[in-house]
């Protein structure tokens, strides 16, 4: 096949595929946001913003991504550099760690119920330890904040594998002749990782972290299996909007909300991290 | 860190940071390994050991959970639907995505740059969000509820990963190779078949599997999507409110083990696949 034709060909099914699957929906979801029936109109936002749930599940969804993405990024960061000097069992600790990378939340959300529930075991370690006499019901509203920690505990589980294997790939890729360098004149290991690993990780650091926001605002299934109704965040809020209220406006108006945080917070972090032109590696 | 590289000397410090290294190792390998133990505990307990307190660490070998999972209205059906909807969404993002991947390691053409941005916007996307317009498009075409219509759209969320994983591993494949082929009386198609497809072939089902494994866990599309053809995660994320605490814990059990033996059959090119692809 001539050869000019022939990309045009190979890359037509993806792009008809998103077009339909993508980019359609995403004009209809807006479109419903923005109508109630006829015209244009910003009703649907002014019901759901106006709605007391809103201003709690708006901010426990910013809190939860401010609590889980910077320990995940320094646990992941920490794993890495650990991994990068490992001789022997390497592999092994490398697949152990990335186990959680194909867990899905629900199921984190189970495995974390397991510990924090009633007869769980948590309060079968702290009776075994005589801290308690009777199992504590951990997830009820009298621990707001037990339920947040067992959310975020969670969600640090699950989901610092993902950020853990970008960013070794992406320390893959820095020459090691920096570091023999930094070694021969005297550089301490702290330095080189602060002065050499970290500014040449950017790229990965960028695509770990704008992944790893995108995810955390659209956070539902670990709080639908933790916390249920006594943590409300925007996505259970969407799922109960079209589920309960049977109400495909105004779901559609918190979709293009969440939608809006993450393209703020993806342009936010393009910009903080962004790499200076011409400074590839 | 390289100080744990070096042999420990006789120096206390060195044997110090050696030690702090090791534990932390093994401490972060608790992490990951101690709640799944949990979960096994719980799913391999006979139901009433399960919701009995205080809980024993080991477990008791009992299927008595297991079986009720299994005897469970719909959790066999769901768990079908499950496999399906993975199989389909598996084939149908690498057919689709890897012939891109190829485009995109090989071609210099006119809207590359146009078509990468499509795919990384589609990645940095709230992708799920999508299956509420996408229902009401499926009632219209007759698709909702159904096995192939949540395909579609798991399909969706798979894709980027299958292109941007395809395009990694074709760039890993050198161009001279084909050249040389194409000299040795190959056709452009043939030296694909003969040269590059057994080259490409354990990469591609690595991310097969990748694929396989975002359709398996995706809870919100599915749950949105589906009402009597429920997968089993929306099955369970359903019936979180009303069902017992053991039927939780092994329908969990359920769902984590395909995981494993997954990221298990794909650890090789876990990192070889975001390498390029994450630039």
């Amino acid at each position: 096949m001539n050869p000019r034709i022939l990309p045009y060909v190979l890359i037509l099914p993806v792009t008809l595929f998103l077009c339909l699957f993508f980019l359609y929906p995403f004009v209809l979801v807006s479109k419903q946001a923005f109508s109630t029936g006829a015209g244009f109109t910003l009703e649907n936002f002014q019901d759901v913003t106006s709605h007391w749930k809103f201003p709690i599940s708006f901010k426990n969804t910013l809190l939860l991504a401010a609590a889980v993405v910077p320990v995940q990024l320094a646990l992941a960061l920490l794993m890495a550099t650990m991994v990068n000097g490992m001789g022997r069992g390497r592999d092994l600790v490398l697949y152990v760690w990335t186990i959680p990378l194909g867990i899905s939340d629900l199921a984190a959300g189970i495995i974390w119920l397991a510990i924090f529930e009633q007869s769980g075991f948590l309060n079968s370690m702290l009776s075994g330890l005589g801290v308690i006499d009777k199992p504590v019901s951990f997830l009820s509203y009298q621990h707001p904040g037990v339920v947040f920690l067992a959310i975020a505990l969670a969600e640090i589980w699950r989901a610092t594998a993902i950020m853990l294997v970008i960013l070794v790939a992406g320390i893959g890729l820095i020459p090691k002749e920096y570091y023999e360098a930094a070694e021969v004149f005297g550089a301490s290991p702290w330095k080189r990782f602060w002065r050499i690993t970290l500014p040449l990780l950017r790229p990965s650091l960028q695509t770990a972290l704008v992944l790893r926001v995108i995810l955390a605002f659209e956070i539902f299934a670990v709080v639908a299996a933790l916390g249920g109704t006594l943590f409300p965040v925007l996505m259970g809020e969407t799922y109960a909007y079209q589920f309960e209220l049977l109400n495909g406006g105004a779901a559609a108006a918190i979709a293009l909300i969440i939608l809006a945080i993450s393209i703020g917070f993806t342009l936010l972090i393009l910009r903080i991290l962004r790499v200076p032109k011409g400074a590839s590696i | 860190m390289s100080e744990a590289t070096v042999d420990a000397g006789p120096d206390d410090p060195r044997k110090a940071g050696k030690f702090v290294y090791i534990a932390a190792v093994v401490l972060l390998c608790a992490w990951v390994l101690v709640p799944l133990y949990f979960l096994l505990i719980n799913t391999l307990s006979s139901p009433e050991a399960v919701n009995a307190f205080p809980k024993r660490f080991v477990p008791e070998f009992d299927l008595g959970s297991l079986t009720f999972f299994a005897g469970f209205e719909g959790m066999l059906v769901a768990l079908k639907n499950s496999i399906l909807v993975a199989a389909i969404t598996m084939v149908m993002s690498i057919t689709i995505g890897a012939p891109a991947g190829y485009a995109l390691s090989r071609f210099d053409f006119k809207g590359k740059g146009l078509f990468r941005l499509l795919i990384l916007l589609t990645r940095a996307f709230p992708l799920p969000l999508l299956a509420l317009p996408l229902a009401v498009m499926f009632i219209r075409t007759g698709l909702d509820d159904t096995v192939f219509g949540l395909a579609l759209v798991h399909t969706t969320l798979a894709i980027p990963f299958a292109v941007l994983i395809t395009f990694s591993l074709f760039s890993g494949i050198p161009i001279e190779l084909e050249e040389a082929a194409w000299t040795l009386g190959c056709t452009r198609l043939t030296a694909f078949t003969k040269v590059v497809f057994p080259l490409i072939l354990p990469g591609i089902t690595a991310s097969a599997i990748f694929a396989f494994v975002i359709s398996w866990n995706e809870v919100f599309a599915a749950a949105v999507l589906t009402i009597e053809n429920r997968t089993l995660t929306a099955f369970l994320l359903q019936n979180l409110d009303t069902s017992p605490l053991h039927l939780k814990f092994a329908g969990g059990f359920i769902l984590v083990v395909p995981a494993l033996i997954f990221i298990f059959a794909v650890r090789k090119y876990l990192f070889a696949m975001w390498g390029i692809a994450n630039r």
